[in-house]
């Protein structure tokens, strides 16, 4: 019974141009066997929340403060060493290129033997044996010679099983992955996506699915937050988030996507960019490109509170509720105008 | 991994072919008169035509290349010295050792100092070791060998008395007329000219290195390494290391075989008999087979290392090794 | 409607060499492999296909950034395949591009203003005063501020970068603008805006767009025609409401199936089609339909063998499909498609 707790997580770096805010008061639940989506952008500090959570950044640059809890142990400000035997035992992690992460003049097997000796004291062997094995699960093909193979004789869609061959190898109860399928062709998404739910339920793990991708999110998570400028700005369970969004940032995001079934007619656009998060924005990070934007928008921060679906949905923002529901029944109304049409 | 070993033999003798042209042209072909400077001002007009005709000057230059050619390939031989008509090869042979044993001690001092330097101060960027390092390779790097050399010889050789000024000890004994032999003094005396010798590469390559890991440090594998739980020994030994070393052997490859051409400024002020002095004295002296010899000695060196080097790097990086 | 631009066979083969000291020829990289279609004035042509279809080179052709090995390219009405430097430079200023990476396709030492009068003078056009004042219109065009003129790229966010590169490629008012993969290295949020605004450009100036993308959702939302290649060759065409509803090729239908949908909902209630398999690499070409080793409808003895041609599918005008089995009806599960049909292929026209 394990789960992931993270209360209010705050990583700034120290750089030459200033302090950066990456993530500011982050907090979420991980349940055993359930997907968490982290959706958002350049900037929103998706990624960086979860290098936080594995120790990953460098203690001289990144200041980290809150709590992480793994199955009730503490994990910021616990010793390099214990965040060793944890990071690819007990979490696993995934990364976005898969041409560049892997080592190009080892094996994989030696990679994959190295994750296994690095927490288990086995013969080479042993090691060995278990790398052919997990490599057959993850549905590489000829496992067994392959497993001698450097990282360039395979292709992207074969080194991203390869990578999360060496983040389960180890049986972990977690698999945290940034941007998993991001680099890949859409029929190699598929394929590494189906994998991957396979996996969990063979594995019983939890899983972070990080992406840009609301589509990708729909598909595989249970529940999602949303990730502005280093906060978060709404979390729900993924069926209410797509059908009730209660914040304007999820809406434009949700309106701005080009459909399958679209029929060209202008998308719905957030003006402006990303914020910086060198200088971000005062009050609610959104503001600056906020059509509902109020005064009070650009002062105070909205706090995250509950809709009315209950606890488990929850949102920051000023707008009072029978605006919220009034403008989003209106886009709605926009969007299935436009899927009937077409 | 056999074609790429034959392709690179192919093209290693393909440039001995040209760079034996362009030094034939430079040294024979465009000065005015070589039978000149082989017979000396005194010669007699039959003297000189002797000469031209032995010498195969009066045939087109095309067929002077030919017998140039052949005396090196199939004879091994290049020529006498116009000077006192030793064998070149001989004159080489003698001085060859003298700057291998400068080249390849200096290469083992500068290595020995700089990966370490250069690592440690990857591991530590903007720190004030990393900046006291920066600010010595910047002496090393402008600091002429020359200005070190007669500084060294001049401090510790002549003031501290520590170390000899100047000279050269066979490292065999029991060559005729010397005034010192044996490894030992061989070394004693080796100490001033190493150092001169291999300050600037320590300089330079603690600057790649330094660059070479830190930019290894930052690649997507070694953050999946320590998402694997790898240690920073790990992490560093077994993944950054091994990537970032492959730029200092191709450039440790080229730069030990340009320094064996004649290590010039440092022979020349501690008075070591190797190529670089031999070279001067030939030049000063318009002794055109030595100079000739010793250009295409040294090139054979560079391309001899660089196809050294080809072959290591291709074992060592299995993206090559590996492509059909 | 005229027609604009006619592609002929086109191919891109891409030599390769083994040998010791000379180097011969023993194969080639087919990289477009004999494409066809035309582009009338005004429309937008969405080309689609997965790494290694050779959709970016085919577009880097019809530029003629890169020299066509074969095949014929025709823009209005004159062959433009063997025209010489001088010859293409006057037809250079009515087609231009837009590339993907908005950091790397602007020079980052010169600035915004010069980078978008180039091609002004290139051509030759106007005195430098009409230029700084044709820059600052475009500027203003593609919806930034015209003061800019005189700032770095490096000082523009990723989406201002792009329009940047779209106010470079309109300077000399083009009929066709080639637009490699203009959003996918941009933000969603940002993504909107610049197919908002290419639309608009297209509606106030009349502009004909090729919009090359992998991207199913944004190729649906911007084309009116749209081409899905695979591995050098065209393997469908067609109007973009008859693609996207009835696909008749199996691997537009793949394709169509493995994009994920931002609706939990309809996500769990289809039944996703999953390719077999990798992308194939453009060396190893598979016999005649390439796509066979991946294929659902894989007949043995038949795909193997026969290449299929681009034939008449379906009911809409102008919808081609190079299959032998093409698909009968849309949606279909993998199990579906697997039904072997012996019969031969849907003729053109006929009702399904």
């Amino acid at each position: 019974m394990s789960s992931l707790k993270v209360t209010d997580l705050n990583t700034s770096f120290r750089t030459d141009d200033g302090i950066v805010k990456a993530v500011s008061g982050v907090s979420f639940d991980l349940q055993e066997g359930h997907t968490l989506g982290v959706v958002g952008e350049s900037g929103s500090g998706k990624s960086v929340t979860f290098l936080s959570v594995m120790g990953l950044l460098d203690p001289r640059q990144a200041q980290i403060s809150g709590s992480v809890q793994l199955d009730g142990e503490e994990l910021l400000g616990a010793s390099p060493a214990r965040l060793r035997q944890l990071r690819g035992r007990r979490i696993g992690m995934i990364f976005q290129d898969p041409m560049t992460s892997l080592n190009p003049v080892k094996s994989i097997g030696w990679q994959l033997e190295e994750a296994v000796l690095i927490h288990h004291d086995v013969s080479r062997k042993e090691a060995r044996r278990r790398a052919v094995e997990i490599l057959g699960q993850v549905e590489i093909p000829r496992a067994g010679q392959r497993i001698d193979d450097y990282p360039h004789q395979f292709s992207g869609g074969m080194r991203q099983r390869v990578m999360i061959a060496m983040a389960l190898i180890n049986n972990p109860e977690m698999l945290i992955a940034d941007e998993p399928t991001t680099a890949l062709d859409v029929t190699t998404q598929a394929q590494i996506l189906r994998l991957m739910k396979n996996l969990q339920e063979e594995f019983k793990m939890a899983i972070v699915m990080i992406t840009h991708d609301l589509g990708v999110v729909a598909e595989l998570a249970d529940d999602v937050i949303v990730m502005y400028g280093g906060k978060v700005v709404e979390q729900a369970n993924v069926d209410d988030l797509f059908v009730k969004p209660e914040m304007p940032y999820t809406w434009g995001l949700l309106g701005s996507l080009p459909r399958l079934n679209s029929t060209g007619a202008r998308l719905e656009q957030i003006p402006g960019q990303p914020p910086s998060l060198l200088n971000p924005p005062s009050g609610c990070p959104f503001h600056p490109r906020c059509e509902f934007v109020m005064n009070i928008c650009r002062e105070e921060l909205p706090v995250l509170e509950p809709s009315e679906q209950g606890e488990n949905h929850i949102f920051r923002c000023h707008l009072d509720d029978e605006s919220r529901a009034r403008i989003w029944n209106q886009k709605r109304a926009a969007l299935t105008a436009e899927e009937t049409a077409a | 991994m056999a074609h790429f070993l034959i392709r690179r033999i192919f093209w290693a003798l393909f440039l001995f072919l040209v760079a034996t042209i362009i030094t034939y042209l430079i040294f024979w072909v465009i000065p005015t008169n070589p039978a000149q400077l082989a017979g000396g001002h005194a010669a007699s007009k039959e003297f000189l035509q002797s000469i031209t005709h032995r010498l195969h000057l009066d045939k087109p230059i095309w067929v002077q290349y030919y017998y140039f050619l052949e005396n090196l390939v199939v004879h091994g031989s290049l020529g006498r010295s116009f000077l006192n008509q030793q064998s070149v090869d001989s004159i080489i042979g003698k001085d060859a050792p003298v700057t291998a044993s400068l080249v390849f001690g200096g290469a083992i001092l500068w290595l020995s100092l700089s990966i370490p330097v250069g690592i440690l101060s990857a591991l530590r960027p903007r720190s004030l070791t990393d900046r006291v390092t920066m600010t010595f390779v910047l002496i090393g790097i402008s600091a002429h060998p020359v200005w070190i050399g007669l500084i060294l010889s001049f401090v510790i050789g002549y003031k501290l008395h520590l170390t000899p000024i100047a000279g050269y000890c066979n490292f065999w004994p029991g060559a005729p007329g010397a005034q010192c032999e044996g490894p030992v003094q061989w070394a004693y005396h080796m100490i001033l000219p190493w150092i001169t010798f291999m300050i600037l590469f320590a300089a330079l390559y603690v600057r790649l290195i330094r660059a070479s890991v830190l930019e290894t440090m930052s690649e997507d594998y070694v953050r999946t390494a320590r998402a694997k739980g790898a240690s920073q020994r790990r992490v560093m030994i077994q993944h950054v290391l091994r990537n970032s070393l492959l730029p200092v052997v191709t450039i440790l490859g080229m730069d030990l075989g340009l320094a064996l051409g004649g290590a010039i400024f440092t022979e020349t002020v501690f008075n070591l008999p190797g190529l670089g002095n031999q070279v001067i004295r030939a030049y000063n002296a318009n002794d055109l087979p030595i100079i000739t010899g010793v250009v295409v000695f040294s090139t054979c060196c560079v391309i001899v290392f660089n196809f050294i080097v080809d072959v290591t790097y291709g074992f060592l990086d299995p993206r090559i090794r590996l492509s059909n | 409607m005229t027609e604009l631009l006619k592609v002929e066979g086109l191919e891109k083969h891409f030599p390769v060499t083994k040998g010791l000291v000379f180097q011969k020829q023993v194969a080639s990289v087919k990289a477009v492999d004999g494409v066809s279609f035309t582009l009338n004035a005004g429309e937008t042509l969405g080309v689609v296909g997965e790494s290694g279809c050779g959709k970016s080179t085919m577009a880097r052709c019809v530029a003629r950034l890169l020299e066509p090995t074969g095949g014929t390219l025709t823009f209005e009405g004159r062959d433009i395949t063997h025209l010489s430097r001088n010859d293409m430079r006057a037809v250079r200023r009515d087609m231009m591009m837009v590339f993907q990476d908005p950091y790397a396709s602007l020079n980052p030492r010169k600035r915004v203003g010069f980078i978008v009068g180039e091609p002004l003078e290139v051509h030759g056009v106007g005195t430098e005063k009409e230029r700084k004042r044709r820059v600052q219109e475009l500027l203003e065009i593609v919806g930034l501020n015209p003061e800019h003129y005189n700032r770095f790229p490096h000082e523009f966010s990723g989406g201002q970068r792009q329009r940047i590169g779209i106010a470079r490629a309109l300077a000399i008012n083009p009929k066709l603008i080639i637009c490699d993969e203009p959003v996918s290295a941009l933000d969603v949020s940002v993504q909107a805006q610049i197919l908002n605004l290419l639309k608009d450009l297209q509606d106030d100036f009349g502009l004909t767009y090729i919009f090359i993308a992998h991207d199913l959702n944004v190729v649906r939302h911007i084309s009116d025609r749209v081409l899905v290649m695979y591995l050098g060759r065209a393997v469908e065409i067609g109007a973009r409401d008859a693609l996207y509803v009835e696909p008749k090729h199996p691997y537009t239908g793949a394709l169509l199936s493995a994009v994920p949908i931002a609706d939990p909902q309809a996500g769990r209630a289809r039944k996703q089609i999953v390719l077999e398999g990798d992308v194939p690499n453009p060396i190893n070409q598979p016999a005649a339909c390439h796509f066979h080793p991946r294929c659902p409808r894989f007949v043995d003895g038949k795909c193997n063998v026969d290449t299929p041609l681009l034939e008449p599918v379906g009911t809409s005008e102008g919808h081609r499909a190079a299959c032998h089995f093409p698909l009968e009806r849309w949606p279909m599960t993998e199990e579906e498609m697997r039904d072997p049909h012996l019969t031969a292929p849907v003729e053109a026209g006929a009702p399904d």
